[in-house]
């Protein structure tokens, strides 16, 4: 029985350590972050398309976490300045990210604001960036003879277009595009927001 | 407040209360050194050597590589074998269960993992399969390989070494078989909500939590028959592998449950509990099932026992201590406090002396011994496996280093890791671990000895084309991407040849599953040539005449 005693509370205890290093400690220093003036809450329709980012797994080659000039050159590239925990604020869940086999897309929506762009790139992304290795999901669009009154034409390169008829975007395709644009973190910073 | 100055003592305490920790045990423990080591020894078992893979005329050859080194050696007991035998009988259903559903898994998740591959070279490769796309393949694959073979080919392990190492037949049956049907309950429904786009977008927690409750209560069965086969233990020590099974089966739910919580975690403080859960699930449950394992089998296989016991029970204690902590590495130049990613760091960096206590510890068990890897297939996987562990730990404590860190964060060098982590170690140990077990279980040898050979080359020669391709590619793909002069579609396109031999590795590695899998089939369905004895001893009313 002691053995057993020592055993288990000294997993408990080990495990203890790491919560509280880990989980405990950054939920009570980060529980007061206030969200920067220039950062709004999602719309619902971004809120859609953020769930659709998700859906289609584009957590697992981008990441969303700038790094600072003094590490890496992710400023010069264009993906902003270091971010930091109050630019998170409306985020759940966090989609931080870990891969970077494609570029880091916290500002995405400052570089490419063009919806056009976003809903061609989805449909065939080496359209527009050749040598990509996006996933192309044309299943979130829907080829049609002819486009009816409220669709929206995805317009291609004509070497990309269908033979015959028009690419539409489905409704998931303008919500994960309403999302990405979105994504725009260049506001400044007021000394307080960037805490801990 | 500065969390440095509260960090700094508590970190300082810490360490001094690991010491004060491991040094109460030293006094209990360490002081029988060689009475621990012997305990999964019955009392004339020493150079003896067990290895039930092995076709007779290798056992014969390791049995006499054992004898070279040991010297003379009793004749063993026909009453302890026939209640060994009493003990493996104990344990049969629970391991053939959850070692066959482990196997189903492995299958499914190398093809998953397979197509997930093919498609980072070739984009349009079934696009229009939704369930099929990139970000849902790849994270089946790891879900299925991580929650169901790795998970289940552990547990079956555990379920089967307990009653040995805790001599008293395998109880609680009832409660590991349900445990069984409600992980895989969850694991299919899990894997289904996957391919359904129904993630949580966490990464290694992405099964839904409503659906990963079923994986908290059958965990949490599993450990039923861990509690009360303790409680009737007829040994007096606990062997090193009680101790790394048993924390894995109680840390599991814990890690699970609290990752799980609904409407606690927020924004970046979610970041750091997912990496506290991601790499605590490597080193608080995957790590401890399969080093319970090595240091079961190897001792096992070339009759002789570990050669310092004070040295694991140090590796032990000292891993529950440091790898807890090191999960903020996952976080280095992102936007969570400083003090985290120093902690980890610094964790990281301590993982050496588990490490090192760990490989001195297996060089010297091995020393005068290496040769019985000729002969032992489990040997061959177990001693290959433990040889990763120290690799991958290491490379793990480098890659935490900043400097490092800067070129391998975010790209493929960190894939390669996870596998030369996960698979190197981890999946091979358990390989080693089945192909002893099995015929115990089934009590039936493995029909085709050559299989287990071209299983252990496709997968090792797999294995060593993926982990050394990927992490080329993902150093090249680090350097190209931290130069701002080079655009970033450098940084895709230097992949691109190492993506594809990672395919190849990939392939080798999945037709040595199927090899693997056949070859089970066949043993399990008694297909084959029928070598009937079970290795060494017979079991049941045979065992008198023997």
């Amino acid at each position: 029985m002691r053995n057993e005693i020592r055993l288990f509370g000294g997993a408990l205890a080990m495990i203890a350590a790491a919560t509280a290093v880990l989980v405990v400690v950054p939920y009570f220093q980060l529980r007061d972050v206030k969200p920067p003036a220039g950062l709004h809450p999602y719309t619902s329709a971004q809120l859609r398309g953020r769930q659709e980012y998700i859906r289609q797994g584009c957590i697992y080659c981008h990441s969303q976490q700038p790094r600072d000039r003094a590490q890496a050159p992710d400023a010069e590239r264009g993906w902003g300045r270091a971010s930091v925990a109050a630019d998170y604020f409306y985020d759940s869940p966090h989609l931080l990210g870990t891969m970077r086999t494609g570029p880091d897309l916290f500002n995405i929506g400052a570089r490419q604001p063009s919806l056009d762009w976003h809903l061609g790139h989805l449909y065939q992304p080496r359209a527009f960036v050749p040598g990509s290795i996006m996933p192309s999901f044309p299943y979130l669009f829907e080829v049609k003879p002819k486009a009816e009154p409220g669709d929206r034409v995805v317009t291609l390169p004509p070497s990309f277009a269908p033979a015959q008829g028009v690419v539409v975007a489905r409704p998931a395709a303008l919500d994960l595009v309403s999302y990405l644009v979105s994504l725009d973190h260049t506001y400044p910073l007021a000394p307080s927001d960037t805490g801990p | 407040m500065n969390p440095v100055v509260i960090l700094l003592p508590a970190f300082l305490i810490s360490l001094v209360a690991l010491a004060v920790f491991i040094w109460s045990m030293h006094r209990g423990v360490f002081g029988h050194d060689a009475a621990g080591a012997r305990v999964i020894f019955t009392e004339h078992e020493v150079g003896h050597s067990e290895e039930p893979a092995a076709p007779s005329a290798s056992r014969a050859a390791l049995q006499n590589l054992v004898n070279a080194n040991i010297g003379h050696h009793e004749p063993l007991d026909d009453d302890e074998l026939l209640q060994r035998a009493h003990a493996d009988r104990s344990s049969a259903t629970v391991t053939f269960v959850f070692l066959s559903c482990a196997i189903g898994w492995l299958i499914l998740g190398s093809f998953a993992g397979l197509t997930a591959s093919i498609k980072l070279h070739y984009p349009d490769w079934l696009a229009g399969y939704e369930w099929l796309t990139f970000g849902r393949i790849r994270t089946i694959h790891l879900n299925a390989v991580a929650y169901g073979w790795t998970s289940m080919a552990g547990f079956g392990l555990a379920m089967w070494m307990l009653p040995r190492l805790l001599k008293t037949p395998l109880q609680g049956r009832r409660f590991a078989l349900l445990g069984a049907v409600l992980w895989n309950a969850g694991l299919i429904a899990g894997i289904g909500s996957l391919a359904a786009g129904m993630s949580s977008g966490l990464e290694w927690l992405e099964i839904p939590w409503q659906v990963g409750l079923l994986l908290v209560a059958g965990g949490a069965l599993i450990g039923i028959p861990l509690l009360r086969t303790l409680a009737r233990r007829t040994v007096d020590h606990l062997y090193v592998s009680v101790w790394y099974v048993s924390a894995a089966l109680f840390w599991f739910p814990i890690l699970y449950l609290v990752a799980n919580i609904p409407g606690v975690h927020f924004g970046v403080e979610q970041a750091t509990m997912n990496w506290w859960y991601g790499h605590n699930v490597l080193g608080y449950f995957f790590t401890p099932l399969a080093q319970a394992s090595i240091y079961y089998f190897l001792p096992k296989v070339i009759g002789r026992p570990i050669q310092s016991y004070g040295l694991s029970l140090l590796g032990f204690w000292t891993q529950a201590f440091f790898y807890g902590q090191v999960g903020g590495h996952h976080l280095i130049g992102g936007p969570v406090p400083t003090w985290l990613v120093t902690l980890s760091i610094v964790q990281s960096v301590m993982m050496i002396v588990p490490v090192v206590a760990f490989a001195t510890n297996y060089a010297a068990t091995l020393k005068g011994y290496w040769r019985t890897l000729l002969y032992s297939p489990t040997l061959r996987f177990i001693a290959l496996g433990s040889i990763m562990y120290v690799l991958v730990s290491l490379q793990g404590t480098f890659e935490a280093l900043r400097s490092v860190n800067t070129i391998t964060h975010f790209t493929h060098f960190t894939v390669a890791h996870a596998h030369l982590g996960m698979y190197a170690f981890v999946t091979i140990t358990f390989f080693g671990g089945i192909y002893f077990v099995m015929p115990r279980v089934v009590e039936r040898e493995w029909p085709y000895p050559r299989l287990i050979a071209a299983h252990f080359w496709l997968v090792v020669i797999g294995m060593l084309v993926y982990i050394v391709a990927l992490s080329i590619g993902g150093w090249l793909q680090g350097l190209a991407m931290l130069d701002a002069a080079r655009p970033f579609m450098d940084s895709v396109k230097v992949t691109i040849p190492w993506l594809e031999a990672r395919s190849v590795g990939g392939a080798m590695m999945t037709a040595g599953h199927l090899v693997f899998a056949a070859h089970f089939l066949a043993m399990v369905s008694a297909l084959g040539p029928q070598r009937t004895r079970p290795a060494r001893f017979r079991i049941g009313t045979e065992v008198n005449h023997a």
